[in-house]
């Protein structure tokens, strides 16, 4: 896997004022802060140390914290987060990272059997204060198998918390905060979003971890997305304020819980909602924010709650094909 | 050997026997649900090896550990109110026969995903071993569960950072209904150790002062910043996999065979004849055992069930709706 820079993403929160930062600097920076505040906090995964992060994220840790906070591992997703979950439970706050969410799936005891079940099966005795970063999402042609996206399989798994950041800005706020938060929280980040740019200050004060963010105003209908479905979701509102329709844009920012009153105040005013999702359409997390929000917002809408998805296949090799698996902004145009 | 610990050996091993026996018959009367994984013929194996380590120490089983824990301190009344699912339970009803905790002695469980407990002892060794702890941690699995990849994944990772974790091997000789020569290619666990430059030891897990003989020298390795070491106790189960087994795969004579090595006959023979405990000291201790199981049973039956179904999924109750905090 070669590190990858992507220019085709991004204008959530472009170019203000305030210093720019990259998406895997703001993580970098949060990982830091944490553990110069905290000697609990220690990083494990491949390559986090010497080599600095296959994303860059661990850049400089390894020289700063030496290799017991920042420890390289061997090639044992299942075991280096089941040795995440036992420090945890010893009172550490371990930040495991897993190089892609499609090695994850060699760690799913440890997450779902052990991880995201130990504080109930222990009558409330132990806790653990584990976070797993990892990221996902259809890249560039990396093939079937290192483009998925895991939302699905970790959503319906009481226990644990799901937060997606897309910004700099999230992305400090939100690792800052699960670190410091007593459960098992994923960090579910995007491959092609580590190198984009926005607003960054690391002093400001952050929103609730679980709360979602209005990224453009609107009145004609609610978008709702997350990681890189939202910059794709900003261009289409843009193109679309120019033939008059004013699309409302939210950032979910976290999947469990989702933000649901946000959700409901935004239809209030639309009427319509779309969600636009990276993942495969069936059983995913747009099926579950579409029934909630039908459920729950039936009197304000006058058309139910769409889905706009990835279809249903494994993702293809050919660029094309990759391209039309998942939606893009002409897809966002054509559905509203 | 003295008397105070001849005692402690034959009161735990009595206790363990006895309680399991009970748990069975409460099983059989519907107080018990769910699996119930029982331990009778591996007594000196929990017994004698705990006894090895020190307050303080860490101790991680697998779903057969009803002994483990009383052995570590937890009263045999919370473990059977824990198996009967009552509030009073070890976890609160919450974890049942194979989630059995108890933080404030560092015993870690309970768990029921074979081959769970390597990585959770090394990441608690990890800990202590980041903060330079002297304690360690005691981590049981069954020979089947040596052929999980945690199992050499973790062996690895412990032996690569010298984390301070003992690993003892109850090797029952079943994997369930699968007896050992069918299910390892290399049935002497303990040299699956050398693979990953961690030393080991084979040791008669029928008899108890082996087993604390040799898991006494272990520990000793272990604390000293060694790294980790392995034990392979040669045991066997009398009772089936669980209640829902009847072993019956297992031949009359294998069977009669390991009955007359029950390690706790042994032990009161050989205390015995060693004058380390006399007759009367043994009828007192298991006079005062089954009473110790008759009050575990009743405790167990009078106390109350849990009520709240949502508590202890997340540190603060959470809406998955999302209603701002
Ligand atoms: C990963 C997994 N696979 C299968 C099972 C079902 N199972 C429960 S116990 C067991 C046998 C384990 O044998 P061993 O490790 O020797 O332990 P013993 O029960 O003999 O103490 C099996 C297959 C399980 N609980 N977990
Ligand atoms: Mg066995």
């Amino acid at each position: 896997m070669t590190r990858q820079r992507n220019d085709d993403v991004g204008s959530i929160g472009t170019a203000r004022s305030a210093p720019e930062l990259e998406v895997w600097q703001a993580l970098n920076i949060a990982l830091d802060r944490a553990m110069e505040r905290d000697s609990a906090v220690f990083i494990l995964g491949e390559d986090v140390g010497l080599f600095g992060g296959s994303y860059r994220v661990t850049q400089g840790l390894f020289a700063k914290y030496g290799e017991w906070r920042v420890r390289d591992t061997p090639i044992s997703e299942n075991s280096f987060v089941g040795i995440g979950v036992g420090a945890a439970l010893a009172g550490g706050r371990p930040v495991v990272e897993i190089m892609t969410v499609n090695f994850a799936l060699l760690a799913l005891d440890s997450i779902i059997n052990m991880a995201a079940k130990m504080r109930y099966m222990s009558g409330g005795q132990m806790q653990v204060p584990l976070v797993v970063r990892m990221p996902g999402g259809v890249a560039k042609q990396l093939g079937a198998q290192h483009s998925q996206r895991l939302e699905h399989t970790l959503l319906n798994v009481p226990g644990l918390r799901i937060v997606t950041p897309a910004t700099p800005q999230d992305s400090y706020w939100q690792l800052s905060q699960a670190i410091v938060a007593d459960d098992p929280i994923i960090v579910l980040e995007h491959e092609l979003l580590y190198f984009t740019k926005g607003p960054f200050d690391a002093d400001a004060l952050p929103p609730p971890m679980h709360a979602a963010a209005i990224r453009r105003e609107g009145s004609d209908v609610t978008l709702i997305a997350w990681h890189r479905m939202v910059s794709f979701s900003m261009d289409a509102a843009a193109k679309l304020s120019d033939s008059g329709i004013e699309a409302e844009v939210i950032d979910l920012r976290s999947l469990r819980p989702v933000d649901l009153p946000l959700l409901r105040e935004s239809v209030s005013k639309t009427h319509r909602a779309i969600v636009v999702e990276e993942d495969c359409r069936f059983g995913g997390v747009g099926a579950e924010i579409a029934a909630s929000l039908n459920e729950a917002a039936y009197r304000d809408l006058v058309s139910p709650v769409l889905r706009l998805a990835a279809s249903d296949v494994p993702t293809p090799y050919n660029a094309e094909l990759e391209r039309a698996s998942i939606p893009g902004i002409k897809d966002i145009i054509r559905v509203v | 050997m003295q008397h105070k610990l001849a005692r402690q050996f034959f009161y735990d091993m009595t206790l363990a026997r006895q309680f399991e026996q009970a748990a069975a018959e409460q099983y059989t009367q519907g107080k018990i649900g769910g699996f119930l994984h029982l331990y009778p013929g591996e007594e000196a194996v929990a017994v004698g090896s705990l006894h090895a380590a020190e307050a303080g120490d860490y101790v991680v089983s697998t779903y057969r550990e009803h002994v483990h824990a009383m052995v570590w301190g937890v009263s045999p009344s919370a473990v059977m109110a824990e198996l009967f699912g009552r509030a009073t339970g070890c976890s609160g009803g919450y974890g049942g026969s194979m989630h059995l905790y108890d933080v404030s002695r560092r015993f870690l469980g309970g768990y029921a995903i074979v081959g769970e407990t390597f990585a959770i002892a090394a990441g608690v060794g990890y800990w202590l071993r980041l903060n330079d702890s002297t304690h360690i941690v005691i981590c049981y699995f069954g020979d089947g569960a040596a052929n999980q990849g945690t199992f050499h994944e973790t062996l690895n990772m412990a032996s690569l950072w010298k984390l301070p974790v003992l690993f003892v091997c109850e090797n029952n000789r079943y994997q369930i209904g699968t007896e050992i020569h069918r299910h390892s290619a290399v049935p002497d666990i303990y040299r699956h150790a050398s693979a990953y430059g961690i030393d080991g030891r084979q040791v008669d897990g029928m008899d108890v002062v082996a087993v604390y003989e040799a898991t006494r020298s272990a520990v000793q390795h272990v604390r000293s910043g060694n790294g980790p070491y392995l034990i392979e106790c040669e045991t066997y189960r009398y009772r089936g996999h669980s209640m829902a087994d009847s072993g019956a795969y297992r031949s009359a004579l294998e069977l009669a065979e390991l009955r007359a090595r029950d390690p706790l006959a042994l032990f009161r023979e050989r205390a015995l004849t060693q004058e380390w405990l006399n007759e009367s000291d043994c009828q007192e201790v298991e006079k005062a055992v089954e009473g110790v199981v008759v009050d575990a049973v009743r405790f167990a039956d009078e106390s109350p069930p849990p009520t709240d179904l949502s508590k202890d999924v997340y540190a603060v109750p959470l809406d998955l709706y999302g209603g701002r905090p």
